[in-house]
């Protein structure tokens, strides 16, 4: 089995004349956690947006290789089918729930796909058949683990949109999971969280990883959350890959201090810090 | 907003007298801007052609002043009242009284509409009403599954309507087939004009889905018109059969029903006969139409309303999802399609007009976009209250019109504009408009 779960090569994306991703490599491990860094504006989300299929990049290849050895070109999956083929789920930066939806159905969607072959395309679904109504319960008691997980069974019933913010973060994670993804792409999860919760976050995705061998890819800004939980961190600038590397080799590399440094003291100094 | 900031501060009725004259003299203003050139100045073309004019300042000054003091009063009696606080208007046990009558409301509904041809054996007119708001609701109910649930705004839905009309009418007309086999085929061709239209506004969104709606309804109308050799063009359909109970025709014949029970023949035997029917078909689109929200299908629909992006990122097909959307609505326009054309046994295409897609479109919207027993109600509202103003002549259109913007301003989001989940752990709670999005196409 590769220890290779994402392998992304000469990825390039231009927008008209922008080049807001060039030629940029980089590999994900297996059942590991790999951040995406660098500040804002470096095309973080854009890489992002490659992966999960919502752009079609302009050169280069994204190979995505499952457990069983298959491998995917993600490049050539558009939309949906990358997260229904593929097995890639994502979060997004502003948090995009389905608000009139209670938490539970927001979980329930997500197994949208494999509750549509349990109700027979619907029409076992419509005329009640017994094997749909024990799918039925089964998808309900994946989404109870969930909430149980995130903390938010009692709120099962109430509107997503209604949650407070650091609920909704975990929900959106919750809900990606939901769809049993071999990636999980997180695009900054700690943004808008209170220490606490960043810690409890940090343990969650932690648990994500070793309870069901989901690999992770996330962007984060909040240099603890990172520093903490990622395998490998892959600092990107102008769209363009700067260092690679363990947190710790990252943090030191001065080519990464000097680009933070260039684009926003304060984030400079949260990575120097948080090294100490 | 104001009342309420008002009543916090310490001393908000001694601004008295003085607030409430500056209130009225500013609405008096604003009411001698509007009217001044409305009633006070009257134009009309002279004898000889040219424009005579002549001021009438005494109704003017009435008005102003009734505004003036319209304006007063209204002021008092809010005072009077105090800032509308939630539980001072309404009691807990009203709000009580009211919530066990709104869960009663849809079972004795439709325990009240099964017994309509009881109660109204001998008042055609009432019979004939019914039906017709029946049709309405099952229109309604139909169009809910595209606008209501998946979000995507359809002006062109009466050309679903037409296609079940005239493929029932065509069909039993030159092939002599039965009612009860042009009923599925009627909905089966008009769910695959749903899909046609499907394809190709799947990338459109909001203003733009709505606006190739409404041609294709213009279209559809407009190729019935002109392919006189197949429909008849303006002349429309006629003779078209009669629906039969099972084969049993209900006629004063031999054969027919009431000859068979050995009971006296009436006319109006086929109109409650008419009214089971459409209500049979209406309740069959109601509970497939509850079945599927509690399916993966049906939330799909309503995940796509709130968010398309969100829904491509957990694997949904957007594209199935809207044209099974689209072909279900559509399928339910037919099967009130062929029901309309064996009711009527005419169909032309003036009875498919665009004024019939934005009543049902109304319909839906006033009901509260979603909610079953709202768009019944509204379908009830809108047929049945535009029939209860005919005595009012020429000003119908305006009472039904203000009636309308009254109702809009009071519920915004429609008769019922709350959410039921589909599906709950603990309890099922309604999910507040404010948090509900109306889709976006």
């Amino acid at each position: 089995m590769s220890e290779t779960i994402l392998s992304v090569d000469r990825l390039s994306m231009r927008f008209g004349g922008i080049v807001a991703v060039n030629d940029l490599s980089f590999d994900a491990g297996r059942r590991k956690i790999t951040a995406l860094i660098g500040p804002n504006g470096a095309g973080k989300t854009t890489v992002f947006n490659c992966i999960t299929g919502f752009y079609k990049p302009s050169g280069g290849s994204i190979a995505l290789t499952h457990d069983d050895g298959k491998t995917i070109q993600l490049e050539r999956l558009n939309d949906f089918r990358i997260s229904k083929q593929a097995r890639v789920a994502r979060t997004f930066q502003n948090i995009r729930l389905f608000p009139g939806m209670t938490a539970l159905e927001n979980l329930m969607v997500a197994q949208h796909n494999a509750l549509m072959r349990a109700s027979g395309l619907t029409f076992l679904g419509l005329i009640g058949a017994p094997s749909w109504r024990s799918a039925e319960a089964r998808a309900i008691d994946l989404a109870r683990t969930w909430l149980t997980r995130i903390g938010l069974l009692d709120r099962a019933d109430d509107a997503a949109g209604n949650l407070p913010y650091g609920d909704q973060r975990r929900l959106e994670i919750a809900r990606a999971m939901c769809t049993e993804p071999a990636l999980l792409c997180l695009d900054e999860p700690a943004a808008g969280l209170n220490a606490r919760e960043s810690a409890a976050l940090s343990e969650l995705l932690l648990s994500i990883r070793s309870e069901f061998g989901t690999s992770i890819l996330l962007i984060e800004h909040d240099m603890s959350v990172v520093m903490e939980i990622s395998d490998h961190v892959v600092v990107m600038d102008y769209g363009v890959k700067i260092a690679e590397g363990t947190p710790r080799s990252v943090r030191d590399d001065p080519k990464v201090i000097a680009a933070y440094l260039g684009a926003d003291e304060e984030e400079a100094i949260a990575v120097m810090e948080s090294g100490t | 907003m104001t009342e309420s900031t008002l009543e916090k501060k310490p001393a908000p009725r001694a601004s008295g007298a003085a607030f409430i004259l500056k209130k009225a003299a500013i609405s008096a203003l604003v009411a001698l801007v509007l009217f001044s050139l409305m009633i006070g100045v009257r134009t009309e073309a002279g004898p000889q052609g040219g424009l005579i004019y002549w001021t009438r300042f005494g109704d003017l000054a009435a008005i102003v002043a009734a505004v003036f003091g319209g304006s007063i009063i209204i002021e008092l009696l809010r005072q009077w009242w105090g800032p509308a606080d939630k539980v001072r208007v309404v009691p807990p046990a009203v709000q009580n009284a009211l919530s066990l009558a709104g869960r009663l409301l849809a079972p004795a509904l439709l325990i009240f509409t099964f017994l309509v041809p009881v109660i109204f054996y001998d008042q055609r007119y009432i019979l004939d009403l019914a039906i017709l708001v029946l049709t309405y609701v099952m229109l309604g109910w139909g169009l809910n599954v595209v606008v209501g649930l998946a979000g995507l705004l359809d002006l062109g839905y009466v050309a679903f309507y037409a296609v079940g009309a005239y493929s029932y009418a065509l069909l039993a007309t030159n092939f002599g087939l039965s009612f009860w086999v042009c009923l599925p085929l009627a909905g089966i061709l008009a769910a695959f004009w749903g899909v046609l239209l499907g394809f190709p506004v799947l990338r459109l969104r909001g203003d733009y889905l709505a606006i190739v709606t409404l041609a294709f309804g213009e279209i559809i109308r407009l190729v019935i018109i002109n392919w006189q050799s197949l429909t008849g063009g303006p002349n429309g359909v006629s003779g078209i059969p009669r629906p039969t109970l099972f084969g049993i025709p209900l006629t004063p014949g031999e054969d027919g029903l009431a000859a068979r029970l050995g009971i006296e023949f009436s006319p109006t035997h086929r109109i409650v006969f008419l009214f089971y029917l459409i209500l049979a078909l209406a309740l069959l689109t109601n509970w497939v139409t509850i079945r599927l929200r509690r399916l993966p299908i049906g939330r799909a629909w309503e995940a796509l309303r709130e968010d398309e992006v969100a829904c491509r990122a957990l694997g949904i097909n957007t594209t199935t999802t809207k044209l099974t959307a689209f072909a279900t609505g559509a399928m339910f326009g037919g099967f009130a399609g062929a029901f309309f054309a064996t009711r009527q046994g005419f169909i032309s295409p003036e009875s498919f007009t665009f004024q019939e897609s934005a009543l049902v479109l109304a319909i839906v919207v006033l009901g509260g976009m979603g909610s079953q027993l709202g768009v019944a109600l509204a379908a009830l509202a809108m047929i049945g209250g535009f029939e209860l103003f005919r005595g009012l002549d020429q000003y119908r259109m305006l009472v039904f019109g203000l009636a309308m913007v009254l109702l809009m301003i009071w519920r915004p989001r429609g008769l019922i504009g709350h959410r039921a989940p589909t599906v709950y752990l603990e309890r099922s709670q309604a999910i507040s408009s404010d948090l509900v999005k109306e889709g976006h196409g």
